[in-house]
């Protein structure tokens, strides 16, 4: 954490950009020739903008939270700070992606008895033939994979997080690690009825697509390594055992009964634009925009989902994406001068 | 786009899907069937009229429906149970499912057969012991395909066939269900 922080800010330094910190764009609205933005420190006129608020600005709940009981504690991933804050008893965990996942393992090492409601999720290794699986991401060419070459762009924008962790021992947290840790996985959660929770019996469907999709992952990573002359430089091949399913699984559990004391959320995130006084989000909430390149002239955006590649939303993912999006913002200042 | 002959107009129903994001209206669809009984647990059921796309539709014919409870239960078995029809549903969605699916993915199918079977219960419909649900304890499906594509292609397939199977969903997850008397 201290080398990221400390990497962003040798970067402002570099650059020689006006930083200011803990301003808020409360506003930010077309004008004839750009945009005016406000601030909690004064007014800014600007021809173009560049959105970088994040593609995780607010925790994602589905609309059946409103019907689980008052007698359970309910947090976001926003709230959580730990397992000592959370009322003794039994969690929990809705949505099994890198948040899910994460929770779930602490939550169970702190001894409490844990459930874990799966839907669509992206298992992978953490390390794949002696490598890290993002390097593998990253050789094969994977995560340069660009927006406009992926057969299905919207359902690549919506895939959830991959249940990856970062440990010293660089360890795999997927369902088989859980539930070896004693976590029991039931299905997606689908309502809330006179007091239970009533779940899908659809989960080991939900794990054959995972496993499908790995294998699939895994296949792409040899074909990689034998077509470019590197199975010498890694370890041999290797398949992993298919997520086990539980005998029986629970379709129903009684929020009343006191098993559960808390509900964590960890069911995604999305950007927050209450800010944005510009008719650029489609009839989701989210930005309208090619590439980055918005619907709207001198509007850009950076750092969401599969913006240029497959890359986008990660740290070092924004560089190719941003020398493009500036680019074309720079053709655009020409352009209107 | 593809040279496979599994007789789905998969270009249609992409066509549709593109259409219908625009226009969430269209695709609200109602279907209906309509029970009389006849004599002991014996029902016939038809089906011919639906809504979707804005109007009635009509099927190219009515289907008939006898539904009745085998010799065993003390009845004349005049058609399959009422719980074997999901069986039916569930089959014929599934195998639909796998054959759009195998057509969008350029798979050549020769044969798709399956068997579904339920296991049931009946201690909780005939309400001998309450902790014993009354539907299903548990539905296993197993196909046997016969495509010019590996096993785990085969299995791809049928994976996503069940993720967008309405049969499947409204089996696995609850459905608002109201059932009032006119
Ligand atoms: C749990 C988690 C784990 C991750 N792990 C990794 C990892 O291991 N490796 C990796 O490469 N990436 C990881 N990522 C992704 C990484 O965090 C993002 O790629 C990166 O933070 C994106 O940077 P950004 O600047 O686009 O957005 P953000 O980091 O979200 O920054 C957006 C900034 O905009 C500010 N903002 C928002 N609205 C306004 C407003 N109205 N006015 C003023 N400011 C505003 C926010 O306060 C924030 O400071 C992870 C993400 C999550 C959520």
């Amino acid at each position: 954490m201290a080398e990221v922080t400390e990497f962003i800010e040798r970067f402002a330094k570099v650059t020689g950009a006006p930083v200011r910190t803990g301003t808020n764009v409360t506003s930010l609205r077309p004008t004839d020739d750009g945009y005016h933005v406000t601030t909690g420190g004064g007014e800014i006129r600007c021809r173009t903008v560049v959105i970088a608020s994040g593609a995780c600005n607010r925790p994602t709940v589905p609309r059946l939270a409103a019907a689980v009981p008052a007698s359970i504690r309910q947090l976001t991933p926003f709230d959580y700070r730990g397992p000592t804050e959370l009322p003794d008893g039994g969690v929990l965990v809705v949505g099994a992606s890198a948040t899910g996942v994460q929770l779930a393992a602490e939550l169970r090492r702190s001894g409490r008895p844990v459930t874990i409601s799966v839907g669509e999720q992206v298992r992978m290794p953490r390390t794949y033939r002696g490598r890290d699986v993002l390097w593998w991401m990253d050789a094969s060419g994977l995560w340069d994979q660009r927006y406009d070459r992926i057969d299905d762009l919207e359902r690549a924008r919506r895939l959830p997080s991959p249940q990856l962790v970062g440990t010293p021992e660089r360890a795999t947290l997927d369902l088989n690690a859980l539930t070896a840790m004693g976590v029991e996985p039931v299905g997606r959660w689908a309502a809330v009825r006179d007091g239970r929770a009533l779940f899908s019996g659809g989960l080991r469907n939900v794990f054959s697509l995972a496993d499908l999709k790995m294998e699939r992952l895994l296949d792409t990573f040899d074909a990689w390594a034998r077509r470019n002359g590197r199975d010498a430089d890694v370890a041999p091949s290797e398949r992993f055992p298919p997520t086990r399913v539980p005998a029986s699984t629970r379709l129903q559990l009684d929020l009343r009964s006191g098993e559960i004391a808390t509900i964590v959320w960890a069911t995604g995130f999305r950007p927050d634009y209450r800010w944005l006084d510009v008719p650029v989000l489609d009839e989701k909430g989210r930005l309208r925009h090619e590439g980055g390149v918005v619907d709207g002239p001198g509007l850009y955006a950076l750092g969401l989902p599969v913006l240029r590649r497959r890359k986008s939303t990660f740290i070092y993912g924004i560089e190719d994406d941003a020398r493009e999006v500036v680019d074309h913002l720079a053709g655009h200042l020409a352009a209107h001068r | 786009m593809t040279t496979v002959a599994n007789g789905v107009n998969v270009q249609a129903l992409l066509e549709a899907r593109d259409a219908l994001k625009g226009a969430p209206e269209a695709a609200q669809f109602t279907w209906r069937a309509s029970s009389k009984w006849q004599n002991g647990v014996h029902s016939t059921t038809t089906v011919r009229d639906f809504f979707g796309l804005g109007q009635e539709q009509s099927h190219k014919a009515e289907s008939v429906f006898e539904a009745d409870h085998p010799a065993v239960f003390a009845a004349e078995d005049n058609g399959i149970t009422p719980i074997e029809y999901l069986l039916v549903g569930l089959a014929a969605c599934l195998t639909a499912g796998v054959a759009s699916v195998a057509q969008n993915r350029g798979i050549q199918l020769r044969s798709v057969e399956s068997t579904v079977e339920g296991r049931h219960d009946i201690r909780g419909i005939l309400g001998a012991d309450s902790d014993v649900r009354n539907g299903f304890t548990d539905v296993k499906v197993t196909f046997t395909i016969d495509a010019d594509a590996s096993r785990q292609e085969i299995e791809a397939l049928v994976a996503q066939s069940q993720k967008r199977s309405a049969v499947f969903d409204a089996l696995t997850n609850p459905t608002d269900v109201t059932v009032d008397v006119a």
